[in-house]
């Protein structure tokens, strides 16, 4: 029996590789995810373990933030040099906001990789480990000189000698330093590129020429560990300094990569799992009709004495074949797939060239335990009715499969639909833990709810494009018609695969136009300043911006705003720190009360979000403990403030505090007034010639800022777009196995139709016009429930800056025109397939 | 009632031993208006190691009857028995299981698995059951159908007689008390309906085989021990060695009978 099942599948390659298309999508997609997030934690593990010393001296609660201005006095280095157990003690400066213009202008990097900007020193990292060799030229050794790393050199375009345009967000916003060595580093940088300098000069340039360091390394001499170094250096600390050692900051380091790799592999894995659930939908329709087109074999089994049993595991070997045989393939495109994003990275400029691809045994085991869980649960239910076709079907040609009574599909998926709604509306709209989980699975329950009652909901649907069909294409349309209804769960699975990729796109094209309509109109409403001066990276830039931009005739008020990662009460949050006395009359920070909270802010204190003191359990006068660049201090609640989409931070507070609590010196963004009558485009014309040098820096008007706030948004849906075209394509591939396994199904009855007079072109477009029925099903379905997850998402986030519905309709009509073009392609094959039978071979095909 | 080979059977007063029987058989199909009787309280006895035909005109309810006494199909009412077992109380495990050890079965259409050759076609009641085939009568059986050559051809490389035969063969391999033909010469031509029906004749003869075939072929009718002659539901009469032309002549009678 185990052999007859096996050939069978092999006698049937063709269908098999159809169905295990699907598992092949879904499989590759897991397990491309986890060699992709594998590959990239281990490429930062690399940079990691010689980017450290062999004891670490920093400021204490400086492992989690990237450049903290808390420093260590430069004289503790001979202190730790003489340590017992030292071999010497080096102090590191390392900035990351220092980036390099290549000779065409262009900046390098800044796509949210780090650009390192540090001093030389010749000590080794741990283990005697180095992270940089000198390839070419000399190091560093006055003023003005540079090392650069070779990839941003080869970049930009300089070779030792050159001059290097470098931009920083200190006070000096940009140099020129000639450049006299480049290195190659020993791991891949993953983007960031690094600029060495002098020590003297990274001091001038970072430090505002304090002999200080942001931490130093002490080196172990032969015969001592790291841990005894460690010990041996702790009590030469004054109080606010800590020392760990290599292998442990590494380790700091890495968990924390790790933790927003997790982030990635989570985001690739979600679409993973909707390419798998509609991946089931493919296989329970190709198992169910492979079942029916081998009825009469299967009960031929059952007549010569195979029990149900046998026959319903005849069908799971298969099931069980298919998923081996795809969660194979899915792996190695997986692997493909891997390197196929691993080159996207290096394009737009995190390059992991160097990182070799990571095939973990995890990867593996997930790969083929999804891919054989998904197929057998899948092929179970048309394994069952397999088992359920009586013997005497093997004599007779009128019996027809029994199926499940149509009334308990569709009360089960109006449960199922209805229980997907509550846990929808529980997590929408109640405080109920993990609301995003709720929605996730209240959207699955609803998908699938809508899935199973679909045969009868997608009824009139077809009955109403079936009148168009008569009216525009006569007898052919009917046939078409007719044969979508013929089966209603055929059609209805085949739909339901598209609905549901359709169902995500439009949530999220309805939820993406419903964000970018609210902050437009949000900046539209709070945004008074004439000009906005901010870095296109996200990264700081020098405030001597600021200073000139002040002097352009026809400025009225510069205000700056400031940013950098706190603590408050011990977690972690972005703090924004305003001018309390400008930024009234540039944005707006309280909706309402806008001057009275700026008012209470100049007082002193932080200012919290509504939300953010509601989540704390703070109100105004209560104190709160912060800590800024490592450094805690007490202070109190000035006020609470009701958000707008512009408000800068949950927690703000004002310059001067900001200063006194050591925050960093350099700009985020610089608003700008202009007087009444000044001659706008004089203002503009020297805004503009300020940042000219600075391609980092822009100069943006409001219309402007609106669309470089818009812009992440747009890119964020084009790549959910990219990631559902994935389910979008498993659908498309479902209408053509579904049509391919139709015709074989129909050959008879095509051969009549042709022997009476169906021309070629006339079949052809009897199946188009099946499939286009289909599509349209699957997408009017879809284009339904994902407008009305969009608002039911929008009204619930709509007193968080969503404010504004927006349902971009002639998307939805493009998604739908789209989705009938897709129709008319999934028939070609299927219909040549058909229109090449020879008549007389299809008569009297069995 | 004699005993053969530790089995009971049960004998007719002339020794003639019964395979299967039906008592008061009825199989209504449909309901109301739309209902057919396709048997009438049928109730026959079919004899061990002999070859026995049903015929009857299109509808008369042959085919059903036969579906019925295999076990292939529910009946409305009345009982099945093969041999001592009745078929009609049995569940359906126990139904596969006989079906599986002591039925065999010939179609019309050969139904053979395309994907498995000659000889996997043949074993194939054997594997499902898990039983190892008997060298020697598996030769023995392949050498009186004639395959010995064809065995690793699949189904699409054989001719409908080589099929027809491989069929048998797959219906005589496990030894089963009886064998049920539904019209095994219907999609052959008169050549290789002689060997397929010579076959079966001989596997009769020589083995003492039981054979029941449903067939409306009167030269098919002649190879066999005796022919059953059903019409609208209802056995109306019997044949003891019959001949073509006899049947022939009988069958008229209950076409005309029928006013067809």
């Amino acid at each position: 029996m185990l052999s007859a099942s096996l050939k069978s599948v092999l006698g049937r390659k063709l269908r098999l590789l159809m169905s295990a298309i699907a598992v092949i999508l879904g499989v590759a997609f897991v397990s491309g995810s986890f060699v992709f997030t594998d590959t990239l934690s281990k490429s930062f593990d690399g940079i990691m373990s010689s980017s450290v010393g062999d004891v670490v001296v920093r400021p204490a609660g400086s492992e989690v933030t990237m450049g903290g201005t808390q420093t260590i006095p430069g004289s503790l280095v001979e202190t730790l040099a003489k340590a017992p157990g030292a071999a010497r003690a080096d102090g590191n400066v390392t900035d990351y906001s220092t980036f390099v213009i290549s000779k065409q202008g262009k900046l390098i990097g800044g796509t949210g990789a780090p650009g390192l900007g540090v001093n030389f020193t010749d000590g080794p990292a741990a283990n005697g480990n180095s992270m940089f060799t000198l390839t070419h030229g000399a190091w560093p050794s006055a003023d003005g000189q540079i090392a650069l790393d070779a990839r941003t050199a080869k970049t930009g375009g300089y070779a030792v000698g050159d001059t290097v345009r470098v931009v920083t967000a200190g006070a000096q916003a940009q140099l020129s330093p000639k450049l006299t060595g480049i290195m190659e580093s020993s791991g891949s940088l993953v983007g960031a590129s690094v600029v060495v300098w002098t020590t003297p000069q990274a001091q001038q340039l970072y430090l505002q020429g304090r002999d200080e360091f942001n931490d130093i390394w002490v080196t172990r001499a032969d015969g001592t560990s790291q841990d005894q170094l460690q010990a041996a250096v702790a009590p030469l600390l004054p109080e606010g300094l800590d020392a760990v050692t290599g292998a442990k900051a590494a380790e700091q380091a890495q968990s924390q990569i790790q933790e927003s790799m997790k982030f990635i592999t989570y985001f690739l894995l979600i679409f993973a799992a909707i390419a798998l659930v509609v991946g089931s939908f493919i296989i329970v329709n190709t198992f169910s009709i492979l079942v029916a087109q081998r009825m009469r074999e299967l009960a031929l089994f059952r007549a010569i004495g195979a029990t149900r049993r046998q026959v319903t595991r005849s069908v799971l070997v298969e099931a069980l074949a298919v998923g081996l045989v795809g969660s194979t393939i899915g792996l190695i495109v997986g692997v493909l797939l891997a390197i196929g994003i691993k080159l996207l990275f290096g394009f737009i400029g995190l390059d992991l060239a160097g990182a070799s691809l990571v095939f973990a045994p995890r990867t593996v085991i997930a790969a083929y335990a999804v891919g054989l869980v998904v197929t057998l649960f899948a092929a179970y239910l048309p394994a069952r009715r397999a088992g359920k076709i009586p013997p005497v079907a093997a004599m007779r040609d009128d019996v027809t499969l029994s199926e499940g009574s149509m009334h308990r599909r569709v009360i089960a998926g109006t449960v199922l639909a209805g229980v997907g709604a509550a846990a929808m509306g529980a997590g929408l709209f109640t405080s109920i833990p993990k609301p995003v989980a709720w929605i996730g699975v209240g959207i699955l329950g609803v998908l699938l709810g809508v899935a199973l009652t679909s045969p009868l909901v997608g009824r009139p649907l077809i009955t109403g494009i079936g009148a168009i069909y008569r009216r525009a294409f006569g007898t052919v349309g009917v046939m078409a018609e007719e044969n979508a209804l013929r089966n209603p769960r055929r059609t209805a699975a085949t739909a339901s695969a598209l609905m549901i990729g359709v169902t995500l796109v439009s949530m999220m094209a309805v939820f993406g136009a419903s964000t970018k309509q609210s902050i437009a109109k949000e900046i539209d409403a709070n945004f008074k300043a004439d000009y906005l001066v901010s870095n296109a990276i996200g990264q700081d830039f020098s405030p001597s911006v600021g200073d000139q931009v002040a002097k352009v005739d026809g400025v009225a008020t510069v205000s700056r705003v400031r940013w950098g990662m706190g603590k408050v009460n011990e977690g972690d949050e972005w703090v924004a720190a305003l001018d309390p006395a400008s930024f009234g009359k540039v944005s707006t920070l309280d909706a309402e009360h806008n001057d009275d909270v700026l008012a209470k802010l100049a007082t002193g204190g932080v200012l919290l979000d509504t939300d953010k003191a509601k989540e704390l359990g703070l109100k105004s006068g209560d104190k709160l403990s912060m800590t800024l660049q490592g450094k805690p201090f007490e202070t109190t609640v000035a006020g609470t403030f009701a958000p707008t989409a512009t408000a800068p931070a949950q927690v703000v507070m004002s310059l001067q505090a900001w200063a006194d609590h050591g925050g960093t010196a350099s700009d985020g963004q610089v608003y700008v007034l202009t007087r009444p009558g000044a001659n706008l485009s004089a203002v503009s014309s020297g805004l503009d010639a300020i940042v000219a040098d600075l391609p980092t820096v822009s100069v943006k008007d409001i219309a402007g800022y609106a669309e470089e706030q818009s812009k992440p948004i747009n890119q964020m849906l084009m790549i959910i777009y990219a990631l559902l075209g994935l389910a979008v394509i498993i659908a498309i591939l479902g209408i053509i196995n579904t049509l391919a396994l139709s015709v074989i199904e129909r050959t008879r009855e095509i051969g009549l139709l042709r022997a009476v007079g169906l021309s070629r072109r006339q079949l052809r477009s009897m199946l188009r016009l099946e499939s286009v029925v289909i599509a349209i099903l699957g997408a009017v379905l879809g284009i339904v429930l994902g407008v009305a997850f969009g608002i039911a998402i929008q009204r619930a986030l709509a007193d968080q800056g969503f404010s504004t519905l927006s349902i971009p309709w002639l998307q939805l009509v493009g998604f739908l025109l789209l989705a009938g073009i897709v129709g008319v392609f999934a028939s070609v094959w299927p219909g040549r397939r058909a229109a090449k039978m020879q008549i007389l071979d299809a008569i009297a095909a069995e | 009632m004699v005993e053969i080979a530790g089995v009971a059977q049960l004998v007719r007063a002339d020794n003639q031993i019964v395979a299967a029987r039906t008592q008061q058989l009825s199989k209504v199909y449909g309901t109301g208006d739309a209902q057919v009787i396709a048997l009438d309280t049928v109730s026959v006895e079919l004899f061990a190691h002999e070859f026995t035909a049903i015929m009857g005109p299109s509808g008369s309810g042959k085919s059903t009857l036969m579906h019925c006494a295999a076990g292939l199909d529910a009946v409305s009412d009345g009982r099945v028995f093969i041999g001592e077992t009745e078929l009609t109380s049995l569940k359906e495990k126990e139904l596969t299981a006989l079906r599986r050890d002591k039925i065999g079965f010939i179609f019309q259409a050969f139904n053979l698995i395309p994907t498995l050759t000659a000889k996997e076609n043949i074993l194939l009641p054997l594997s499902i059951a898990g039983r190892k085939p008997d060298p020697a009568w598996f030769d023995q059986v392949v050498e009186t159908v004639g395959l010995s050559e064809r065995l690793g051809h699949r189904p699409s490389e054989l001719s409908g007689g080589q099929m027809q035969r491989v069929a048998c063969a797959r219906a005589l391999v496990s030894r089963p008390e009886i064998i049920f033909a539904d019209e095994p010469t219907g999609n052959l031509d008169s050549r290789a309906s002689r060997e397929v029906l010579d076959f079966l004749r001989r596997s009769v003869a020589d083995f003492g085989q039981t054979i029941v075939m449903v067939t409306h072929d009167p030269v098919a009718a002649s190879y066999t021990d005796r022919v059953l002659f059903l019409a609208d539901g209802r056995v109306v009469d019997e044949m003891r060695e019959p001949t073509a032309e006899r049947v022939l002549e009988r069958m008229a009678g209950l076409d005309s009978a029928k006013g067809v």
